[in-house]
């Protein structure tokens, strides 16, 4: 799966969103999702692509997290 | 696109080392008790006085309301929870041998929060305090253990109580919403109801932080600290969720079950999003997850034994069950432990 893939498929699960309408620019904030919330998504990929991230990450949107997990990956 | 409203999907109630003890005497809980201070300000109520909302704190932390001490000091909500589990287990206060408090501080820092329970109580036994914060209760049910193993302990009592509302800064809309004061306390005899228990520790200064006394020494220049409880919320959450997580499993897999096993879990009510962030990591069943935290807010050590006592006066801890209790918070310490409940159920 890839991390946008992923990244979708948590934000689906936590929100009234659906899987296909997450893309590189959806916006943590418009989403709802306050700074736990975060948290939670950061320890998600963390678990799921086998990274480490440091918690006081600026993620605006969706693009910031899969840019940074990728960027960890390589 | 609204994010899903947290609500409270657990059965309400309107409440650094491993053992395993399997085949070995350590403990059970013979009697409950609980005491919260008489006045309990709603999210609403709290919007009046910070710039907050009933929406804000609920939906990210799932509390509604609080108690929060006015007139009663937190010696009398210690002395009153004791005293309810000292009834629930019949059994005298004379006949103690060990009177342990776990709190983050009581209303001396000298005599200890104990030793005037000892007093009030009328008991006659060794008392004192523990401070592990959050983890109190659990670091308290493992030193009760370790006087059992050296059959040291006949009777013993464990309370937490807090007073929270004394260590916010009331000013503060990000934390003063989050806690409350409160106190529970149980009864142990020898048995064979402590199945597993793990305790540890992270030292950290600062990311949960509670300053102590200073005093006016006016030949020291001591380092300057904030004068109210910090936390660092992303922090503490990240500590929570994975320490949840680990002691959960290994208290159960010490204990020799598997998660799907466990009849109750109990976690500190500090926030139901970390409850939701181990729940969705972990095998046992979301409807086996108690809290009250809609209307107790974090009370730290109390948290736990308040939970229990609510459990066990609305009936619904069977005998036999399996509770799995995990705790996380100021320290920063972690705990957890398996309890096998071997008391007949309260009838309704």
């Amino acid at each position: 799966m890839t991390v946008l893939n992923k990244v979708a498929e948590i934000l689906a699960d936590h929100t009234d969103v659906a899987v296909e309408e997450i893309t590189m620019e959806t916006n943590f904030e418009k989403l709802g999702l306050d700074s736990l919330d975060m948290v939670d998504l950061v320890m998600q990929m963390e678990e799921e692509f086998d990274v480490k991230i440091a918690i006081n990450q600026q993620l605006a949107q969706v693009s910031d997290l899969v840019k940074l997990i990728e960027g960890l990956q390589n | 696109m609204a994010k899903k409203q947290l609500m409270p999907w657990f059965n309400t109630v309107r409440p650094k080392y491993e053992r395993v003890m399997k085949n070995s005497m350590s403990f059970q809980i013979i009697g409950t008790g609980s005491a919260y201070p008489v006045c309990i300000k709603t999210n609403d109520e709290l919007s009046q006085l910070v710039d907050t909302t009933d929406e804000w704190i609920s939906s990210r932390t799932g509390i509604k309301s609080r108690h929060i001490s006015t007139t009663e000091s937190l010696s009398e909500l210690a002395v009153t929870a004791a005293k309810q589990a000292l009834e629930d287990a019949n059994v005298k206060s004379e006949e103690l041998s060990l009177i342990i408090c776990a709190t983050i501080q009581g209303d001396y820092v000298t005599p200890s929060l104990a030793c005037v329970v000892q007093k009030e109580i009328g008991a006659k036994c060794p008392a004192f305090d523990v401070n592990a914060a959050c983890s109190g209760f659990i670091y308290g049910l493992d030193i009760a253990l370790g006087y059992y193993e050296r059959k040291k302990a006949d009777k013993v009592l464990i309370i937490a109580a807090e007073t929270m509302s004394k260590h916010v800064n009331w000013k503060d809309r990000a934390t003063c919403v989050l806690f409350g004061d409160g106190a529970g306390a149980v009864v142990l005899s020898a048995g064979d109801g402590l199945v597993a228990i793990k305790t540890t520790a992270s030292g950290a200064t600062d990311i949960l932080t509670i300053p102590g006394r200073t005093g006016n020494n006016p030949f020291s220049e001591p380092k300057a600290m904030d004068d109210y409880l910090y936390m660092n919320g992303p922090e503490v959450f990240k500590f929570a969720v994975t320490s949840m997580c680990r002691d959960l499993k290994d208290v159960i897999a010490a204990a020799g079950l598997t998660e799907t096993e466990i009849d109750m879990v109990l976690p500190h009510q500090a926030n139901l999003k970390i409850i939701e962030g181990a729940m969705n990591r972990l095998k046992i069943p979301e409807e086996k997850y108690y809290g009250n935290i809609e209307h107790s807010g974090n009370i730290s050590a109390a948290s736990i034994p308040i939970l229990l006592d609510e459990l066990n006066k609305a009936g619904l801890i069977k005998k036999g069950f399996k509770l799995a209790l995990s705790s996380f918070g100021g320290g920063l310490t972690s705990a957890a432990c398996v309890i096998k409940w071997n008391k007949e159920a309260v009838q309704k």
